[in-house]
């Protein structure tokens, strides 16, 4: 394991997958770095990158020799995703320059879901084995190490890029605008450069560079549907860590975090997923703007349209009243089936309103909610597995550990503020996810544990629903009250001016890492009812799609909103349940509805029967 | 007559530029005080050493005989300093009274209070305060969908909520309407001599300044210029240089003049 | 004879906070007008105002003969009306050089066409940095350089926000020195000044500013001789 030569194999290695993770992160960098913009797309980049040089080289060996054929594809491939970036450049992004970054991040993800479902549409949903390069078949030796000769051309790729990279930007007109706009672009903009052609074309190089990626991995990796999020995560951290906006930083970042793990596999196997988000959130608490980046303006900003706090009149009680009547008389007429599910609506109502808790009263907008749903999931499956508890010891231990985890990543969550806030987030749920995923002796791994059932004497469904319903219910009424009460009107206060809370007193920053923590608990509760109604929890409860399914149960309902969220709930649940089984592009339905959501409807079902009620009320 | 601030000696530098000189003076009790200058003049730094945006390099600030040198914004609030800022900052979804409100929820530390609702908590009080610049009638207004003039209004009845010994105010009417500044800084001097508090402030418009300020400093690149009465600061031949044009404009006048003089008489 | 820029009725406004009040103005062909006022008086929000890059304006703006009130900036530049921005707003990273070629547009029909050589002659300092970038320059040399570029377009007019602001006596004399140059080469000036001495030197006519309206409008010569305006307006 010390052998010098075999470290310098690791170290190679390390090199080859640093070229990866530039290529990608560079294009991400560039693109925020003018847009503003954060491209969750760009793993879709990536993996259509991959999918297209497939079917170039496929069609193209055969007719012109492999040589030429695959030597063709490669580049071919790149500009057929930068035409791809740029048809959702014109298409998508045009519209929400000027949205809130919840928007824009939500709408690219969008994005992603619609190619997640269109690639095993057209390419089939098994893995593509690309041909292997010619030229590079073999391997050579190096201090009797066999050493693939493509790898070799992988290792080049990242300096060759960089350096084709420093002379666009250096040596051209192009690219001087590019880093002007990157500074101030609405000094470009007043020099008389047409801004949105500078958009476009940074977007088609970002598609580039990211699809070149895409395609360069296909001899060493199949094509698969499941690049795109695994390598999204892991980009957002190099370009969060060289800094957005720079890419020698993202060189220098891709660089460091390749290497960590390519020596990290050797000490200590079980942290290679983690790692990068180590790395992310210490460079972030230690350099905010990360290693080359530069201080971002504060864009901090309350979401439009919103409005004082009312609480419920008169008619909005009795509805309440109703309503809870509803609930308790639901299992007399439902069936199992309905009543799992009508439970399951309670239980993702509380994730989503303690999403908004943060989100919508205090401007932290967290894509990595999911981590402490599922801290909850697994705090009460560990308790029941690993130290033989009972259920409802167990259901204690669930807001126990997601609000110890809040705590801890809360504290360096609230440090930042914006798109950063919201990456930061991610990072820490990506780590959660990570560890559940690849501590396999705790938590089963991949697999996740099974057979968490409740207490006899709750194992009927109907006393599980009652069970659920109370729970839920009661931390729901708590943070609906805590919205009501100083501590909610303090969280948005912070967000809607900490210039004036600190000049009245008030530790905005404390104050949203205690917020924080409170939302991370009630979530923990979610998740850990979840797991007793399920019987069983994987490392989904504490993914990316996870927490983005939350957003966009805030988003249905509408954000400005208290009830919003637990009406998205309730309607993003309900149509999971009896749409998904119809259609085979759910997920790109969900994408759609983002997307419209995002462009045409801002403000929610809840905002938009608000805004319908006043418009009547004020004609009438 | 005792005096509420005291400052001395302040001195702050950023990256080598001396941004305020050795700026000393004091506010007593009961009177306006405005520090006026060009852009660019150590205005905002010097207000910034004040209310504790910016830690002084030297010198030292007392409020009320007692030293508050870099001690945090939060902190000197306490102490009893109101402030208002050039771009009103408020909570723009919450309404008038809460504004106020949440001023009083965190001068009797009730932040953290998770169940009492929060509209009902010191509502009297606030109603009161608002009453003094004349913004109870709009109490229950959202804050962010009033007048400018209006939101400053509401600003200064947040500052004014702790009963403060000390209001600092940077350029109180920017941004406002001519009636609507006359009316602002009227009320404000109203609520000093009822009260006795003592206020800071920077400005710009000479009116207000003249008009309300019982004693004026001028700052010139980080240098006090001049520090006296109205009538002092106005018969002061330095102070006029200043506000008209340096030494440089005057040279190239001569210059360009010479110039112009010469192409004249080579013409026939 | 027609004015190359006219502006009438403009209103602006930052958020809720309503800055200008039907400002009206004129600048003819070849000439230096000065929009005087204090801090704050809305000189350099008039000037924003007029090239486009604040979100809430009302008004009428020609420039050329055009209608420009609903052009985007950049279109107002490519019309031919420069804007030098009172922060400078230099790109940082950007060298001397990299500065110019953002600012650089096609040749204009009557108007002179700059080329870095033929501004490293109006700014003798610049051609001694082609290669520095624009964070490492002194104030002074920020603004000429701001200047510079925005002569890279051509323009038929430029709109210079408060040249001689923060900078030492020596370089407001170069400055002034250097906007009288481009004056004598037939350029349309709209100067924003507090500095009454500096726009003495190179205005014809001045408009001055307060609480964003037009107080006073008239020929230097006469503003120079109205103390009542001056002590009103402009000094303590």
């Amino acid at each position: 394991m010390t052998d010098p030569a075999f470290l310098l194999i690791q170290f190679l290695n390390g090199l080859a997958s640093a070229s990866n993770l530039f290529l990608i992160a560079c294009g991400l960098s560039i693109i925020f770095g003018v847009t503003r913009i954060v491209n969750f797309a760009h793993g879709s980049f990536y993996m259509l990158g991959a999918y297209f040089a497939f079917t170039l080289a496929d069609h193209m060996m055969p007719a012109l020799g492999d040589a030429v054929g695959f030597w063709l594809a490669i580049p071919l491939a790149a500009v057929g995703v930068g035409l791809f970036a740029v048809l959702v450049e014109l298409v998508l992004l045009r519209r929400i320059y000027r949205s809130h970054e919840l928007f824009q991040l939500l709408a690219t993800f969008g994005v992603v879901l619609i190619v997640q479902d269109l690639v095993p549409a057209v390419w089939g949903p098994e893995e593509l084995f690309g041909p292997r390069a010619p030229g590079f078949t073999s391997f050579v030796t190096i201090l009797g190490f066999r050493f693939p000769e493509y790898q070799l051309v992988l290792i080049a790729a990242g300096p060759l890029v960089l350096g084709a990279l420093w002379l666009l930007f250096n040596r051209t007109r192009w690219g001087t605008l590019v880093r002007a706009a990157t500074q101030d672009r609405e000094m470009v903009g007043a020099l008389g450069v047409n801004q949105a052609i500078l958009f476009t074309g940074v977007l088609f190089l970002g598609g580039l560079l990211a699809g070149l990626a895409g395609a360069l991995q296909l001899p060493v990796e199949p094509a698969n549907p499941f690049m795109d999020i695994h390598v999204i995560a892991e980009a957002f951290v190099v370009t969060v860590v060289g800094g957005m906006g720079s890419v020698l930083g993202a060189f220098l970042a891709a660089l460091i975090i390749a290497e960590l793990q390519a020596f990290g596999i050797l000490v200590f196997p079980e942290v290679t997923l983690v790692l990068p988000f180590l790395v992310m959130a210490l460079v972030l608490v230690w350099r905010p703007w990360g290693l080359l980046g530069r201080p971002e303006a504060a864009t901090g900003h309350g979401f439009a349209g919103d409005r004082p706090l009312r609480p419920l009149g008169t008619p909005g009680q009795l509805a309440a009243a109703a309503l809870i009547v509803v609930l308790l008389l639901l299992p007399l007429v439902l069936g199992d089936y309905a009543e799992k599910l009508a439970l399951e609506v309670f239980v993702f109502a509380l994730f989503a309103f303690s999403l908004n808790f943060i989100m919508g009263a205090g401007g932290m907008v967290s894509f990595g909610h999911a981590a402490y749903f599922g801290l909850g999931a697994y705090g009460a499956a560990l308790a029941v597995k690993q130290l033989g508890l009972a259920m409802l010891p167990a259901l204690v231990a669930a807001p126990l550990l997601a609000g110890l985890g809040a705590l801890a990543f809360g504290w360096f969550v609230v440090r930042l503020s914006g798109v950063y806030l919201a990456m930061l987030t991610l990072a820490f749920a990506q780590i959660a996810w990570s560890t559940a995923f690849q501590w396999v002796e705790l938590t089963g791994g991949d697999n996740g544990m099974i057979g968490i059932w409740p207490s006899a004497w709750a194992s009927n469904v109907t006393v599980y629903y009652y069970l659920t319903l109370l729970l839920c219910g009661a931390a729901t009424a708590f943070l609906w009250r805590a919205s009501f009460a100083p501590f909610g009107y303090t969280l948005r206060a912070g967000r809607d001016s900490p210039l004036r809370c600190d000049a009245i007193g008030i530790d905005v920053k404390r104050h949203q890492w205690l917020g924080f923590a409170l939302a991370g608990t009630c979530a923990g509760i979610a998740g850990g009812v979840f797991v007793f109604s399920k019987g069983n929890v994987d490392p989904g409860a504490l993914s990316i799609p996870t927490s983005v399914d939350g957003l966009v149960m805030v988003l249905l309902g509408g954000i400005q909103t208290l009830t919003g969220p637990l009406l998205g709930a309730a309607a993003f649940h309900l149509l999971e349940a009896y749409v998904l089984p119809l259609t085979d592009y759910w997920r790109a339905l969900v994408g759609l509805v983002i997307l419209l959501l995002v462009v045409a409807f801002p403000q929610g079902l809840a905002g938009f029967l608000r805004d319908l009620i006043e418009r009547r009320g004020a004609s009438a | 007559m005792t005096a509420v601030l005291e400052v001395e000696g302040l001195h702050k530098t950023f990256g080598g530029l001396v941004a305020v000189e050795a700026a000393s003076f004091s506010v007593e009790a009961g009177r306006l005080f405005a520090i006026i200058g060009p852009n660019g003049a150590g205005k905002s730094t010097c207000f910034n050493m004040v209310g504790g945006q910016l830690r002084p390099d030297r010198g030292a600030v007392r409020l009320a005989g007692r030293d508050i040198t870099g001690e945090p914004p939060r902190r000197i609030w306490r102490l009893g300093v109101g402030r208002t800022f050039q771009v009103a900052a408020a909570f723009g979804s919450m309404t008038v009274a809460e504004n106020v409100q949440m001023a009083f929820l965190s001068h009797r530390r009730r932040i953290r209070a998770l169940l009492p609702p929060a509209r009902r908590l010191y509502r009297e009080e606030a109603l009161a305060v608002l009453d003094r610049v004349g913004m109870a009638g709009q109490a229950d207004r959202q804050c962010g969908q009033l007048a400018y003039g209006d939101i400053k209004r509401v600003e200064l009845a947040v500052a004014l909520a702790h009963r403060p010994k000390l209001l600092l105010m940077d350029e109180p009417t920017a941004g406002m309407a001519p009636r609507e500044r006359v009316e602002l800084m009227a009320l404000t001097a109203g609520i000093v001599r009822e009260s006795g508090i003592s206020v800071l402030f920077t400005e710009h418009d000479m009116d207000v300044v003249f008009a309300h300020a019982d004693r004026l400093l001028v700052l010139d690149r980080g240098r006090m210029v001049a520090e006296g009465t109205p009538a002092e600061v106005r018969d002061n031949p330095e102070v006029q240089r200043i506000y008209l044009g340096g030494a440089g404009a005057e040279a190239a006048l001569r210059q360009i003049e010479a110039r112009q003089g010469t192409r004249g008489e080579a013409r026939p | 004879m027609s004015a190359l820029l006219s502006v009438s009725g403009l209103e602006a406004f930052y958020g809720r906070a309503h800055i200008l009040f039907e400002v009206a103005l004129e600048v003819g062909r070849g000439e230096v007008v000065a929009l005087l006022g204090r801090n704050g008086a809305g000189k350099s929000t008039t000037l924003k105002a007029i090239v486009g890059l604040l979100a809430d304006t009302r008004g009428e703006r020609r420039f050329d003969g055009r209608d420009i009130a609903r052009l985007a900036p950049y279109r107002i530049a490519q019309a031919g009306l420069g804007y030098v921005p009172e922060e400078r707003r230099i790109f940082t990273d950007l060298t001397v050089m990299e500065n110019l070629e953002v600012g650089r547009q096609p040749p204009r029909e009557g108007a002179p066409a700059w080329t870095p050589e033929k501004l490293f002659a109006l700014f003798p300092n610049l051609a001694e940095m082609r290669d520095r970038p624009g964070g490492r320059m002194s104030g002074g040399e920020q603004q000429m350089l701001t200047i510079a570029r925005t002569l890279m377009g051509n323009p038929r007019a430029i709109l210079l926000d408060e040249p001689s602001e923060g900078l030492a006596p020596v370089i407001v004399e170069q400055m002034a020195v250097t906007i009288a140059a481009l004056k004598d080469e037939g350029m349309t000036v709209l100067l924003s000044e507090q500095n009454l001495y500096f726009a003495r030197a190179l205005a014809d006519r001045a408009y001055v500013i307060e609480g964003g309206r037009i107080r006073y409008q008239g020929t230097m010569a006469e503003l120079m001789a109205d103390e009542a305006v001056r002590q009103a307006y402009l000094t303590v």
